[in-house]
């Protein structure tokens, strides 16, 4: 009873100790341990990079510092929650959370208090029908975009028709890894292939089951929505029952250094679906060097740099500064509120000159967000894995989304959300 | 010196079993009680809310469920999750397939539900005991999760999986959705924990309790002195069951807003609620909060002070956290072996005492 009481009491100190709002407040809900930390860890330390480098190199964002408030999740919902409510009574402009279900907990939650949500090319995937939900983007791409991405991809491998073929989708039991399974069903009634969904159970690190079932199935493509350590098993795995590794291929967060690594050289040629581009050729990190790890502020051990999560870090984080700068100019005022950041989000516009003047020239493709399409533009290349020089390479150009598939099933399941909460849509002209 | 028997003088049998003899007690009771109900809803902000008294309060109907079962009959559970799940997903059906009906209903029919499913479980104890009892259960566990995540009809076909609460009220005030009010929720989950808190005490001190610790003492003893080994265990799965699907319900609608199987209602969830009560102490109602208070609220406290006010980076601070919880459970176990509860129970002997110990 005296631990509840002395717990409550401090709890209730620390929650209530609001400081100066003098500044953006950017909450990075990230997961540094737990089995899901070698994906977590790149992706907050990018996050944090970027927010470090513009306060350190232009003094925050239109001259208001920035204050990124790290929440360790652990990519567990009940801790998503605690991390939210302990966030956002700071000012918190946008959430993030890298958990696609803490994203489905704060979709509600978040709408409510009007605060946006960006989960990147994770999340719910029909909130880009921004009519239904106003508060939560999913720009640059979906689920649903990247399971029709990998469709056309193999199709084109085969020649123009994937009828007759057997491909496997291994993915993470939880409603990330069930996401693609209705797209894929759809597709695979369209183009007449066979669809073999495995599911793999949380968190991952037994998997030979599945792959004993691979081997059996023969596939003639395996495509993986898996998550933390269930890649790096799955490549191993995949590499034990000698399944060709350029025919096994991931979604972007089956797709980093930290997955095929620990895999050796079993794990080459091995593929997945990239947002944007890999590796640390880019003007952007001469300022990082510049102004960040020479200065002794890299967040967390700083060996991160340059990985494809790590890059995603800094697309969530600059795409987040970009929206906010938006923000600024459309309100005329330099600490918007989290209303304000969201008409930032609606009208962001992605362009060639602004990728440049980030310092990351054609580092991912251009695309301006929209009232009705908060998911917008929906593409992904394919990029693949060589293990004797370590490093990922695209292999072909952005691959436009099978919209004819997509956009139906967005338009029925957000039908089916506004429906169930009584949302009336927007208005949009 | 005022916590003791010495001076007050029962009239009636009535007042001789009281649940709580002593005035002092009572009182003492009753204003913990008020403080709950009265003054707690006007200092509430949603993160006391959603991050301390509803995750106690959720966790504590379960640990009080749990501990019916394990704690007063006996019979090792390893189901909880499970149970729990059975509860969410009810509470998802009936909030989705009858909009109109009240929260409070549909908590208590999930409830019911959960009941059912568990007496069906509870049959193979009727045969087998102790550790294969716990596999048996373990099975129920494994069984149910992967029913939720294959059964579309329990999700109502989303693609995902995942299901959500909408929004629906109790006696007219919103307590699921987003758009909730803190002391709303709160009070909600506390009436249900009060409630049935009340009616687990009462039961355990009665005929059923009774034949329960029968059972759970020596269940061949039991059965000569006549107590019906099937009506008792099956009693037990049945209210524990109960209790476990209304936490689930509360757990899914009023706390979370949405859940999926794999993730919210796995077996470290059965584990949690298993330590809460070990911890606690085993066949004690008062034990189960504590237990709950234990396991829940401790490392949101670790939390708060490693990171909070000691900024700590939150990798390091959550890893030492898991230590400093896990090290407290082990001194805990080692220096009071049958829960927290008999601090408690020492502490009242003590005072019956003091000032003059000897």
């Amino acid at each position: 009873m005296k631990l509840t009481k002395l717990a409550i009491a401090a709890a209730t100190a620390l929650a209530t100790a609001t400081p100066a709002m003098a500044d953006l407040v950017f909450p990075s809900l990230d997961y540094r341990t737990g089995p899901y930390a070698p994906n977590g860890i790149p992706l907050a330390d990018g996050y944090l990079d970027y927010f470090t480098l513009l306060n350190e190199r232009d003094g925050g964002i239109g001259g208001v510092e920035v204050r990124v408030l790290p929440c360790e999740t652990g990519y567990n919902t009940e801790k998503g929650v605690e991390c939210y409510e302990a966030t956002k009574g700071e000012g918190a402009l946008v959430y993030q959370p890298y958990s696609t279900g803490i994203t489905y907990q704060l979709i509600p939650k978040a709408s409510a208090d009007n605060i946006p949500i960006h989960s990147m090319g994770y999340g719910r995937t029909s909130a880009a029908n921004g009519r239904v939900f106003e508060w939560v983007f999913n720009y640059p791409g979906t689920y649903w975009d990247a399971a029709t991405i990998l469709t056309k991809y193999v199709t084109e491998l085969e020649g123009g028709s994937l009828a007759g073929k057997k491909i496997a989708l291994v993915y993470h039991n939880s409603a990330y890894g069930k996401e693609p399974i209705r797209t894929l069903e759809k597709v695979a009634a369209r183009d007449g292939f066979e669809l073999i969904t495995l599911p793999v159970d949380h968190p991952g690190q037994e998997q030979k089951g599945t792959w004993l079932q691979v081997r059996k199935e023969q596939p003639d493509y395996v495509f993986m929505w898996g998550w933390g350590v269930m890649n790096q098993v799955a490549i191993k795995e995949a590499a034990s029952i000698r399944f060709p590794m350029d025919r096994f291929i991931g979604v972007w967060w089956s797709a980093s250094e930290n997955d095929t690594l620990p895999a050796g050289d079993a794990a080459d040629g091995y593929k997945a679906i990239t947002l944007h581009g890999v590796g640390d050729d880019y003007p952007l990190y001469a300022d990082l060097k510049k102004y960040v790890y020479d200065r002794g502020l890299a967040a967390g051990a700083g060996d991160q740099h340059g990985r494809v999560l790590y890059n995603r870090g800094i697309v969530a984080a600059m795409l987040a500064a970009e929206a906010a700068k938006k923000a600024q100019e459309i309100h005329g005022v330099k600490e918007i509120t989290a209303a304000q950041m969201r008409d930032g989000m609606e009208s962001l516009d992605i362009t060639e000159a602004v990728l440049a003047t980030n310092g990351l020239p054609n580092f991912m493709p251009t695309f301006s967000v929209s009232c009705e399409n908060h998911g917008v533009p929906g593409l992904g290349a394919i990029q693949q894995w060589d293990a004797g020089t370590q490093t990922w390479s695209l292999v072909t150009d952005f691959i436009e989304a099978d919209r004819e598939i997509v956009d139906p099933l967005i338009a029925e399941d957000a039908e089916a959300f506004a429906k169930e909460n009584n949302i009336q849509p927007r208005d949009c002209n | 010196m005022f916590y003791r028997e010495a001076g007050e003088f029962k009239t009636s049998y009535a007042a001789d079993q009281a649940t709580f003899p002593i005035r002092f007690d009572l009182w003492r009771f009753w204003l913990v009680v008020g403080v709950a109900f009265l003054v707690v809803p006007f200092f509430l902000n949603s993160y006391w809310e959603k991050a301390i008294l509803l995750p106690f309060l959720i966790y504590g109907m379960a640990a009080l469920g749990l501990n019916i079962l394990t704690g007063y009959c006996g019979q090792v559970s390893l189901g909880t999750g499970g149970f729990m799940a059975v509860g969410a997903y009810a509470s998802y059906k009936l909030m989705t397939g009858m909009p109109w009906m009240d929260m409070t209903l549909v908590i208590l029919l999930s409830g019911f539900i959960t009941a059912g499913v568990g007496i069906l479980f509870g049959l193979p104890s009727l045969r087998i005991k102790g550790f294969y009892l716990a596999v048996a259960t373990l099975a129920a566990q494994f069984f149910l999760v992967w029913l939720f995540n294959k059964w579309e009809w329990a999700y109502n076909y989303s693609p995902t999986g995942q299901i959500t609460a909408p929004e629906r009220t109790a006696f007219g005030i919103p307590v699921t959705g987003a758009e909730t009010e803190s002391w709303a929720t709160y009070l909600f989950c506390l009436l249900f924990l009060f409630v049935f808190g009340w009616a687990a005490t009462n039961l355990v001190r009665g005929r059923i309790g009774r034949s329960w610790m029968a059972i759970r003492d020596m269940d061949i003893a039991a059965e000569i002195i006549g107590v019906n080994p099937l009506m008792a265990k099956l009693s037990a799965f049945a209210i524990s069951s109960f209790y476990i699907g209304m936490a689930g319900a509360l757990y899914f609608a009023v706390w979370n807003g949405a859940a999926e199987p794999t993730e919210s209602f796995a077996i470290d969830k059965s584990f949690d609620v298993l330590f809460m009560i070990i911890l606690g102490g085993l066949g004690s109602i008062f034990g189960s909060l504590v237990g709950a208070a234990f396991i829940v609220l401790l490392p949101v406290f670790f939390k708060n002070v490693l990171v909070g006010a000691l900024g700590w980076p939150t990798d390091i601070a959550e890893h030492m956290q898991i230590m400093i919880v896990g090290v407290l459970i082990i001194y805990f176990l080692i220096k009071e072996p049958e829960g927290l509860a008999a601090y408690w129970r020492l502490a009242k002997e003590k005072l019956r005492l003091w000032p003059f110990p000897h």
